[in-house]
């Protein structure tokens, strides 16, 4: 179901590493007021090397529980999860450091993952450049406006260099042209990068504008309920006929995932 | 999805470069500096109003002899003239650097004691559980109370002088940091956990630094609590063997019955804790604050 353009490279290792991550039979439950409460149920879900997907849902299906998993900050009740190295994160809300300037917050995650003094500088200017910010290095968090503050939240993840990066609803908070704008500067990014990407969005143009694949997940608890495979070539635009058509089918397909509840 | 009719297309790169960088320039605010007029009538101008009335008042209660009696009230001439004669005497830095340096070195060793202690119970749960209670109870003890059983404990020496300064101010300190690290957003520790700050880095490259506007405050009342505890040890435990302080100057007054005296040491202990306050604590805090942006120009 995956595209595959991205896998021709795989055989030249020893051991080909198909999937950027592997989230096999992953159930998730937290003790609640009434006992223990499913929050995610058997999620089966694969992410190929370089491929873009977006996990879509309403509010309560466990988007963000399943990306917490997948990043290692908690552990599934049962199932299994595996990644290739660790996965990057990004956040709804920018989570730079305000202590550190922006290009600092850049080469923390450059020395964290060991990568010697005389040459954080450097890939730090260059990870700036890839999210247009050129010069940017030396100001403070609070100088710099909301888009650019997930730009910079963007290199700081691309500097650890995972081969997966993972994205909680990262463009949330932002308005519609700024986010518009950094829509264009993620696919062009991913592209250039080849970085996999599992995206999380209760969006869905967002998620249809962006992926290659959108999984949809019903709410309480969280289960695959459907896939579908975007074909539209990138770039897309957000107001294409054709990601307005996938959008429609597919926001029909949630809106029937959100009516269930109200039937008990 | 709200919008959509706003954004122009942007379909090659080089639009979109343009359209950023328009989005960026419109979104960044200008810094603006206060002019020095500003500052002077709006920071400046006020305590010094108020500094000049109270002596200006005490003088008036002098001359027109509401309090007739010098040894209840000196006029702020005597005060000056004493102060004048300790310094043409050489004295006076004296007095002022034997307290100050037994303040300071009381603090430095206080902040070396009260932050790995601070550290622990705020990361810690066990220690937190057994010994949190206590610290905080602490902070309310005047650490006059401390006096007596350091005297008893350690003699009439320096090393009480810094027992009592050391129980003063490393409750401060130590809670300071604990309230600085229980402020920390949890998505800074997140964010440097998925970075791989974890144990040790985690605590020097996250926590500290996040924990650093609590860790200020707390070592600006720290050291309003050595200062203060100091002082009590000075006037209660004045021993001519120990070299004469703020504290012992104050005592040296009352025994001689000499008010001009009492008042210039009153005076000086309290210059010198504003002090060290406006030049060292004050300019702390504030570039802390200001370099995260928290400091919001009114």
């Amino acid at each position: 179901m995956a595209t595959t353009t991205t896998l021709a490279k795989a055989d030249e290792g020893v051991e080909p590493v198909a999937h950027a991550a592997r989230i096999e039979h992953v159930s998730k439950s937290f003790a609640g007021p009434a006992g223990q409460q499913l929050v995610l149920d058997d999620i089966t879900l694969d992410v190929a090397p370089g491929e873009f997907v977006t996990l879509l849902g309403a509010s309560g299906c466990g988007k963000s529980t399943l990306l917490n998993l997948v990043a290692g900050l908690d552990e599934p009740t049962s199932g299994d999860i595996t990644t290739d190295g660790r996965p990057a994160l990004m956040f709804q809300e920018h989570a730079l450091f305000p202590w550190l300037t922006a290009g600092k917050n850049i080469e923390l995650a450059l020395k964290l993952r060991g990568v010697p003094k005389a040459e954080r500088r450097e890939k730090a200017e260059e990870l700036l450049g890839l999210v247009r910010l050129k010069g940017a290095h030396g100001k403070r968090v609070h100088e710099l406006s909301g888009g650019m503050r997930q730009r910079v939240a963007l290199a700081r993840a691309l500097a650890q260099e995972s081969k997966l990066l993972l994205m909680d609803e990262p463009f949330a908070a932002l308005d519609a042209i700024t986010r518009d704008v950094l829509h264009d500067e993620l696919t062009r990014i991913w592209r250039e990068t080849q970085v996999s990407v599992l995206f999380v969005t209760h969006n869905v143009r967002e998620a249809v504008r962006l992926a290659e694949r959108v999984v949809l997940l019903s709410s309480r608890p969280g289960r695959v309920a459907r896939e579908w495979t975007v074909g539209i070539p990138q770039p897309r635009r957000i107001e294409d006929t054709a990601v307005a058509e996938l959008s429609v089918e597919i926001t029909e397909e949630l809106r029937g995932e959100i009516r269930r509840h109200g039937q008990h | 999805m709200a919008s959509t009719d706003t954004a122009t297309p942007a379909k090659d790169t080089g639009d979109l470069a343009g359209l950023e960088a328009g989005l960026d320039a419109l979104e960044t605010r200008q810094k603006v500096r206060t002019p020095f007029r500003q500052t002077f009538t709006e920071k400046i101008l006020p305590p010094t109003v108020a500094v000049l009335l109270v002596l200006a008042v005490w003088q008036a209660l002098v001359s027109f002899k509401i309090v007739d009696d010098p040894t209840k009230l000196p006029s702020p001439s005597d005060v000056w003239n004493v102060v004048r004669d300790a310094w043409l005497q050489g004295d006076l830095l004296g007095y002022i650097w034997t307290s100050v340096s037994r303040g300071l070195s009381g603090f430095l060793l206080a902040l070396l004691i009260g932050t790995p202690l601070g550290l622990l119970v705020a990361r810690v749960k066990v220690v937190r559980a057994a010994i949190g209670p206590i610290l905080s109870g602490l902070q309310s003890l005047p650490s006059v109370a401390w006096v007596p059983p350091a005297v008893i404990w350690l003699g009439l020496n320096n090393s009480m002088m810094y027992a009592v300064i050391l129980l003063g101010a490393v409750p401060s300190i130590a809670n300071g940091l604990v309230s600085g690290v229980d402020q920390i957003s949890p998505l800074f520790l997140r964010a440097g956990r998925t970075l791989g700050a974890t144990g040790l880095k985690g605590t020097w490259h996250i926590v500290l630094p996040a924990a650093l506007p609590g860790y200020v405050a707390g070592l600006k009342q720290g050291w309003a609590f050595s200062w203060r505890s100091l002082m009590a040890a000075e006037i209660i435990a004045s021993f001519p063997d120990l070299g004469v302080g703020l504290g012992q100057l104050l005592e040296n007054g009352r025994n001689a019955s000499d008010m001009a005296m009492v008042f210039e040491a009153i005076l000086l202990i309290l210059i010198v804790g504003i002090a060290i306050d406006l030049l060292v604590f004050s300019p702390l805090e504030r570039w802390v604050l200001r370099s995260r942006g928290l400091l919001v120009k009114s």
